[in-house]
């Protein structure tokens, strides 16, 4: 079984900056898998401005900044639909190509498996169960990579930064969210964030306002809102759920980690800004680094 | 349309379509009409998938009997069709002391349904085999022979076999009325007019609107909701067995048991309800479910919850199945098949075909050949097309571009996402479609009516 340094299982913005950092720390035998056909991870799917900050000191759409990243790490042995089914504790991973089901092994093994948002299902949600319901992440690539227009007046649940990400994604589409709804007294989100949110991109911000209930057959049709005891319909064709961001933690091991395994990003602490993974993925490096030399 | 065929069968249900089957291997021309954009998408998409013994259904009852046939009948054909099966057996397990008192006649009722291999068993074996149970379980009635299989593809091999025997499948195609003159049925459907000798009913949560078409319905149709919880695949490896409750008279009460996809689900929750086709989910009752689940099980406090649904069983005023011929209007009627139905269908079908054989003359003799339509595989326990290699596009549950782009095409395509999502399984994992469903629906692009 070839065995290398280290593999990177996951290659978004905390993956690719490992593995850039790492070759940098003259530690070359590096292999990145990532499960989608391209690497670049979250951001690729994000069409706005505000990428690039921490690392390149640009302000760059999140696609450009996705591009960027695998154009730094151009060099590298970056296997893309490559999925991760299973890792042992000695170092071996299971994997899923094209071609079959195979094994590696590594010395070192960084888990930057992400993260993502939670879904209706895990919120539990009251209601039908029409078409049109989804998470930002969804949202983005029906919009972003394949042109679609799943609604054209969604209400946005959550007030996260993620859910400004939601507004941006359907300004792109030409539409106008019917509201945001957050359940607790302030958003999520920094202030203004609220004020931004109504004034410049006009959608109302319902806070300390519960989402009871999905309305609809086989379309979404309303959703029905708690506010001050009191209830009432919003009308709308789509909910868009945002937020809650779960660590992708599936391939976890149970019990505590063994030393040739470590986290970065978002897998490790949810919701952080690519940048902020960026830099992880390079504090990562230097930790494995400094275990392999 | 205009052919005229032997046998229309209204509804495209696991009921339905086993008795498609059963009439086109003995090479009678059939059609299958369904309301739905696809088949199974009314009773038969939610239910708890599991093959029953039918150790605890009424005793001589003709629910048993059709369980009883229909639950040997998968097992003869299960290999030719790769039907899943995964062994599991069921536990039905007391938490007072009345309801263990009430174990010794559970077993001696499922001795009397056939059931002989069932026995009751001590706390401490309980212990040995569900070493994850809560400590207060004082004991449980052993059924070795209750099995998990998935919901869908058994009767979707069932429309298969159909199919390659000349049968027709409709969708998207509500019948709407029906005359009977000249020992000829004319059914009006949304799609224009269908001749047929004879007319089977197995509309499940609308058989009385179309029994009234032959008749003033013998009964009316209840429709009893029940809720699931499906966990996340950790939870799979928490219990072997189905875990079910001592029941009562009006349900069979809240089960535990794994899935065939590598889950664990709880439910179903058992409420009446008018409407025929909007189950909802309700926060409440999908919270009671959960705490429900953990007390069964406390380990699972620490598991994610997956997905919830929520489907409509059609409970009539009668305690068995309604399953009757009416010899003078060219009429069977399969009414009230609530919560087995997966379970007997191939046995309703058989009963349904000796009640043909009674009442409208000899069936064709089976012919020698029969055409076997193998069903891609869905479960975890077997050999499942990613492992052969292929682009994983659905990454939670590994479903495979090849297994999609298959769902799409062939004789039966799905014509929704949810017929999709039942072929395939896509989307229906943890992240429910957060990285894959845009991809699907571009892959499906043009496929489907409805937008994604």
């Amino acid at each position: 079984m070839p065995n290398h340094d280290v593999i990177i299982i996951g290659g978004g913005p905390t993956g690719l900056s490992a593995a850039r950092a790492l070759v940098d720390l003259g530690i070359s035998d590096v292999v990145v898998l990532e499960r989608e056909a391209e690497a670049g991870g979250i951001p690729r799917h994000c069409g706005h401005l505000g990428f690039g900050w921490q690392s390149h000191k640009r302000f760059w759409t999140g696609p450009r900044y996705a591009a960027e990243l695998r154009k730094s790490t151009r060099f590298l042995d970056i296997r893309t639909s490559a999925t991760v089914l299973e890792l042992g504790n000695d170092g071996t991973v299971r994997i899923q190509n094209n071609s079959g089901i195979s094994e590696l092994k590594a010395k070192q093994i960084l888990i930057a498996t992400g993260t993502r948002e939670t879904p209706r299902a895990a919120r539990l949600v009251s209601g039908t169960r029409p078409q049109g319901v989804m998470n930002t992440g969804a949202l983005q690539q029906h919009v972003y990579f394949h042109g679609n227009k799943p609604f054209s007046r969604p209400v946005i649940i959550g007030s996260e930064w993620v859910s400004f990400s939601a507004i941006l994604t359907c300004r792109h589409l030409g539409i106008r969210p019917a509201a945001m709804i957050e359940e607790n007294a302030t958003i999520s989100a920094p202030r203004p964030g609220d004020l931004v949110a109504r004034f410049v991109f006009g959608v109302p911000v319902r806070t300390s306002t519960k989402l009871l209930n999905i309305v609809g057959r086989s379309n979404v049709e309303a959703i029905e809102i708690e506010h001050q005891n009191k209830r009432e319909q919003i009308i709308c064709d789509g909910v868009i759920f945002t937020g809650l961001f779960k660590p992708e933690k599936a391939l976890l091991p149970m019990g505590e980690l063994p030393e040739s395994i470590t986290l970065a990003g978002n897998v490790l602490e949810p919701l952080k800004t690519s940048g902020e993974c960026w830099q992880q993925g390079r504090i990562a490096a230097e930790k494995i680094a400094a275990r392999l030399l | 349309m205009q052919a005229r065929f032997d046998i229309a069968v209204i509804g495209g249900g696991v009921v339905g379509l086993a008795v498609l089957r059963r009439f086109a291997m003995v090479g009678l021309k059939c059609v299958l009409l369904e309301r739905g954009a696809d088949i199974l998408s009314g009773a038969s998409k939610g239910n708890s998938a599991l093959l029953h013994t039918g150790f605890d259904a009424p005793l001589r009852s003709l629910e048993i009997r059709c369980m009883r046939t229909g639950y040997k009948e998968y097992f003869n054909i299960r290999d030719k069709l790769n039907l899943p099966l995964v062994e599991s057996s069921g536990l039905v397990v007391a938490w007072t002391p009345d309801e263990l008192a009430a174990l010794p006649a559970i077993v001696e009722k499922a001795h009397k349904n056939g059931v002989t291999d069932a026995r009751q068993i001590s706390a401490i074996e309980l212990r040995l085999k569900e070493p994850n149970l809560a400590k207060s379980a004082l004991g449980a009635v052993l059924v070795p022979g209750e099995h998990i299989i998935d919901a869908w593809s058994a009767p979707l091999a069932y429309a298969h076999q159909a199919l390659a025997h000349g049968a027709a499948i409709m969708r998207s195609a509500e019948v709407t009325n029906g005359d009977f003159s000249k020992g000829i049925w004319q059914l009006q459907t949304v799609q224009g007019a269908i001749t047929a000798r004879i007319v089977v009913n197995a509309a499940g949560n609308y058989g009385d609107f179309v029994e009234a078409i032959a008749r003033p319905s013998p009964f009316t149709i209840k429709p009893r909701k029940g809720q699931f919880v499906v966990f996340d695949k950790p939870a799979y490896k928490l219990a072997r067995a189905i875990v079910l409750p001592v029941p009562t008279a009006r349900t069979k009460g809240i089960v535990v048991f794994r899935t065939a996809f590598g889950n664990l689900a709880v439910g179903p929750t058992a409420e009446d309800q008018d409407d025929r086709e909007l189950a909802t989910c309700d926060r409440e009752a999908l919270l009671q479910l959960k705490a429900r689940a953990i007390e069964i099980l406390p380990a699972l406090a620490n598991i994610d919850v997956t997905a919830n649904y929520s489907g409509l069983r059609p409970a009539t005023e009668h305690k068995d199945y309604v399953i009757e011929a009416l010899a003078d209007r060219n009429w069977i009627t399969i009414g009230g098949i609530r919560s087995t139905g997966l379970t007997a269908a191939l046995g309703i079908a058989e009963y349904v075909s000796a009640l043909y054989g009674k009442n409208f003359g000899e069936l064709p003799k089976k012919p020698s050949k029969s055409v076997w339509t193998p069903v891609p595989n869905l479960t975890e326990d077997r050999i499942r097309p990613y492992m052969k290699g292929g682009e994983i596009i659905c990454h939670c549950e590994l479903v495979t571009r090849g297994e999609i782009t298959a769902a799409l095409d062939g004789p039966l395509p799905a014509r929704d996402m949810g017929g999709l999502k039942r072929r395939t399984r896509a989307t229906m994992g943890r992240c429910q479609g957060f990285y894959c469903s845009a991809n699907i629906a571009a892959i499906a692009k043009g496929h489907f009516d409805a937008k994604p």
